[in-house]
C-alpha cells in the first residue's frame, strides 16, 4: 500500500477485511451456539461498529493508560497512600469491592473471549475481543491495589479462593456464572446492556467518587482507568440491543425477557453497593436513594422511552425498586451486621451524626423502621453484648442473598415466594427472583447455596471457625465488629490516636 | 419450562434434595415483626425430633437475645406452616406435625412488636 489510508478505510482493513467466508466447514459447525437461544440474525454486516477503533490504535491507547496508571500506583505505594484514607472503616468498603467485584472483571474477560469466539460477525468479534482484553487489564490493576492494601489491612489475602466459597461472595459469583453459562446473546445482553449500559453508573460513579472523597487514590486511579474503557463497553451494550431488535421481530420477546431477568439480578447485586454508599463510607457521597433516582429513574426511564420504538418496555418489577429504594440498603447492612462473624470485613453501627444523615436522606423510612433497631444494637454493643445472629439464614435460591428483603408496601414483613420443581421446594426473596427461577428451573435447581452446603457437611465442618477455616479467613482477625478489630487497633497506632477506654481491643498488637 | 441449552433435553441435577442432608431435613423459621434477626433462619434436624425440642432448645438459642423473648408464651403463639394455619403438637415429631424438607414455619407472639414497636 503506497497511499496512506484514511481512518474509515484503515478501520475496514483492520477489522471486517480480516474475516473470510468459510469454504470447507459449515458455518453452523464453526459457530455452534448461534441458534439455540432463538435469536434470529439475518445479516451480520448490518452490525454498526460503535467505536471505529482498530487493534493497533487500541494497543497504543491502552499502553499509554497503563504507563500512567502504574506510575500513580507506584507513587501511592511509596508514599504510604493508604494512610491518607479518611478512616480505616473505609477500607472495609474496599474489601467488599475488591473481593466481590474484581473477580467479576476476570469473569468478564473470560466471558467476552467466549462470546467473541461464538459470534460470526467480524465487527462483533473485534468489539468483544477488545472488551475481553480491557477486562483482563481491569482485574490486573485491581490486584495491584489488593496487593498494596493487603500489606496493611486484613481480609484481602486470598480473594481468589474466597470468591468460590464465602457465603456473600456467592452473590456476585453466581450472577456472573449465570451469565457465562447462558448463550452468547444472553450473556452480552446481561453484561453489556443490562449491567454496563443500564446499571454501571450505579457501581462506578458512587464508588469512585466515594474513593475520592475518602482519600483513596489507588482506587480512584484504577477506577478512572477502567472508566475510560466503560464508554466503549456501554456503546457496545446499546448496539447489541439495537442490532438484535432490528434483525428480526421474533427477537423482541426474547430480549425483553432477558432485560427483565438481568435488571432484577443487577438490582439485587447493586444492593451491596448501595449499602457501601450509605454505611461504609466515612465521608458520604450521596445516598443510594439519590443515586437510584438519578441513574435509574431519570436516565433509565429516558432510555426505555427511547426503546419503545423497538417494542421494548421498562424491566418488569421496576416499580418495586422505587418503593425499595427506601429500604434495601438498611436491610442489607442489617444482614452483614448479623453475620459479620462469618465475613472477611468488619461492620459497625452508625454514630449519631451518621444516623442523622440517614434520617435526612431517608425521611420516609429510617426513623420509623431502622433507627430503633440500630440504636438498640449500638447500646447493646456498648454494654459488651454485641449482637451476632447465631443461626444460619434462609437464602433466596436465585440471588443467594439472605431473605432479608421485605414485602413491597410492608417494611415489617419479610417477602416470601416459593416454587415446587421436580419434588423439591425452592424459596425466593421477591417476584423478580421467583420469575427467574420459574423460567429456568433446570438451571437454578443446581445453584450452590452456601447455607445448604454447610448443612450438607461440605464446608469444612459445623462451627463458625471450621467454616471460616475452609473459607481461608482468619478467625478473630478478619471477622467481627470493627470496634474490636486488629485493623482498628493498627490504625490508631499509626495515627497516634488513643484508643477509647470503653471499646479498646483487649489484646495488644 | 425447559431451559434453553445446547444439548437436547438438558436436565439439571438438584443440589439440595433431602437425600443430601444425611438424614436431616432442612426447614425454615421466621419470627414475625422481629427483623433484628435480619432474615428467616435455616435449621437442619432429624424429622423424628420432637417438636418440643424446637420450642425448648432450638428457638431459645436462636432468638433468646431479643428482649421480647421473655414475652413468648407457647400456648398463645400463633403459627403458620407453609402459609397455612398450624397448631403444633409439641410431643409429636416434626414429621408427624407435617414439617417436611424446605417447610417454612412462621410464628407471631401476640403483644410483641419488636424494639420500640418498630417491627425490629
Ligand atoms: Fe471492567
Ligand atoms: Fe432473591
Amino acid at each position: 500500500m503506497s497511499r496512506k489510508l484514511n481512518l474509515r478505510e484503515r478501520y475496514q482493513r483492520m477489522t471486517r477485511d480480516l474475516a473470510w467466508e468459510p469454504s470447507y466447514q459449515s458455518k453452523s459447525d464453526i459457530y455452534p451456539q448461534m441458534e439455540f437461544e432463538g435469536i434470529k440474525i439475518e445479516d451480520w454486516d448490518k452490525w454498526e461498529d460503535p467505536f471505529r477503533l482498530t487493534m493497533d490504535s487500541y494497543w497504543k491507547y491502552q499502553a499509554e493508560k497503563e504507563r500512567k496508571l502504574y506510575s500513580i500506583i507506584d507513587a501511592f505505594a511509596q508514599n504510604n497512600g493508604h494512610m491518607n484514607v479518611t478512616d480505616a472503616r473505609y477500607v472495609n468498603a474496599l474489601k467488599l469491592f475488591l473481593t466481590g467485584v474484581s473477580p467479576l472483571e476476570y469473569a468478564a474477560h473470560r466471558g467476552f473471549a467466549m462470546v467473541g469466539r461464538q459470534f460470526p460477525g467480524a465487527g462483533a468479534q473485534v468489539a468483544c475481543q477488545m472488551q475481553s482484553i480491557d477486562e483482563l487489564r481491569h482485574v490486573q490493576t485491581q490486584i495491584h491495589t489488593i496487593s498494596h492494601y493487603n500489606k496493611y489491612f486484613n481480609g484481602f489475602h486470598d480473594f481468589r479462593h474466597m470468591h468460590d466459597r464465602v457465603w456473600y461472595l456467592s452473590v456476585p459469583k453466581s450472577f456472573f456464572d449465570d451469565a457465562m453459562s447462558a448463550g452468547p446473546f444472553e450473556f452480552i445482553t446481561a453484561i453489556s446492556f443490562s449491567f454496563e449500559y443500564v446499571l454501571t453508573n450505579l457501581l462506578f460513579m458512587p464508588f469512585m467518587s466515594g474513593a475520592a472523597f475518602n482519600g483513596d487514590m489507588a482506587t480512584v486511579t484504577f477506577g478512572f482507568s477502567a472508566q475510560s474503557d466503560e464508554s466503549r463497553h456501554m456503546t457496545l451494550g446499546l448496539e447489541v440491543i439495537k442490532f438484535m431488535a432490528e434483525q428480526h421481530p421474533d427477537n423482541i420477546p426474547i430480549i425483553q425477557k432477558w432485560i427483565d431477568k438481568w435488571f432484577w439480578r443487577g438490582y439485587r447485586l447493586l444492593t451491596l453497593v448501595g449499602m457501601m454508599m450509605d454505611y461504609m463510607l466515612p465521608k458520604k457521597v450521596m445516598s443510594w436513594r439519590e443515586a437510584w433516582e438519578i441513574y435509574f429513574e431519570q436516565n433509565g426511564g429516558a432510555l426505555f422511552e427511547d426503546m419503545a420504538r423497538y417494542g421494548l418496555r421498562m424491566p418488569k418489577y421496576w416499580e418495586q425498586t422505587i418503593e425499595g429504594k427506601d429500604h434495601i440498603t438498611h436491610q442489607a447492612w442489617g444482614i452483614f451486621y448479623n453475620y459479620t462473624h462469618a465475613a472477611a470485613f468488619h461492620t459497625w453501627m452508625p454514630d449519631n451524626e451518621e444516623m442523622d444523615w440517614l434520617s435526612a436522606k431517608y425521611p420516609d423510612s429510617f426513623d420509623q423502621y431502622y433507627r430503633p433497631r440500630f440504636e438498640h444494637w449500638r447500646e447493646q454493643a456498648e454494654a459488651g453484648n454485641r449482637f451476632y445472629n447465631p443461626t444460619l439464614p434462609m437464602l433466596c435460591q436465585t440471588c443467594q442473598i439472605p431473605m432479608g428483603f421485605t414485602e413491597p408496601g410492608d417494611p415489617t414483613t419479610i417477602g416470601f415466594r416459593a416454587s415446587d420443581f421436580e419434588g423439591n421446594r425452592y424459596h425466593f426473596c421477591s417476584d423478580g427472583c421467583k420469575d427467574i427461577f420459574d423460567n429456568e428451573p433446570q438451571k437454578f435447581c443446581q445453584a450452590w447455596m452456601p447455607v445448604h452446603q454447610i448443612y450438607q457437611g461440605n464446608c469444612g465442618g459445623a462451627t463458625v471457625p471450621d467454616v471460616l477455616d475452609w473459607y481461608h479467613l482468619n478467625f478473630g482477625v478478619d471477622n467481627f465488629d470493627y470496634a474490636q478489630s486488629p485493623d482498628r487497633q493498627h490504625w490508631q497506632q499509626w495515627k497516634g490516636e488513643a484508643a477509647e477506654e470503653s471499646d479498646a481491643p483487649d489484646e495488644a498488637a | 419450562m425447559a431451559v434453553k441449552a445446547i444439548t437436547p433435553d438438558y436436565k439439571g441435577e438438584a443440589l439440595d434434595g433431602v437425600d443430601n442432608f444425611h438424614g436431616n431435613i432442612m426447614f425454615h423459621v421466621n419470627w414475625e415483626k422481629h427483623l433484628m434477626f435480619c432474615a428467616p433462619l435455616a435449621f437442619a434436624m432429624p424429622p423424628d425430633a420432637p417438636f418440643s425440642t424446637l420450642l425448648e432448645e432450638t428457638l431459645p438459642t436462636a432468638y433468646g437475645y431479643h428482649p421480647d423473648w421473655k414475652k413468648v408464651d407457647w400456648s398463645k403463639v400463633e403459627w403458620t406452616l407453609d402459609h397455612e394455619p398450624f397448631d403444633p403438637k409439641p410431643d409429636a415429631s416434626l414429621e408427624e406435625n407435617g414439617i417436611v424438607h424446605r417447610s417454612l414455619l412462621r410464628f407471631t407472639v401476640p403483644g410483641a412488636e419488636g424494639i420500640a414497636d418498630s417491627g425490629s
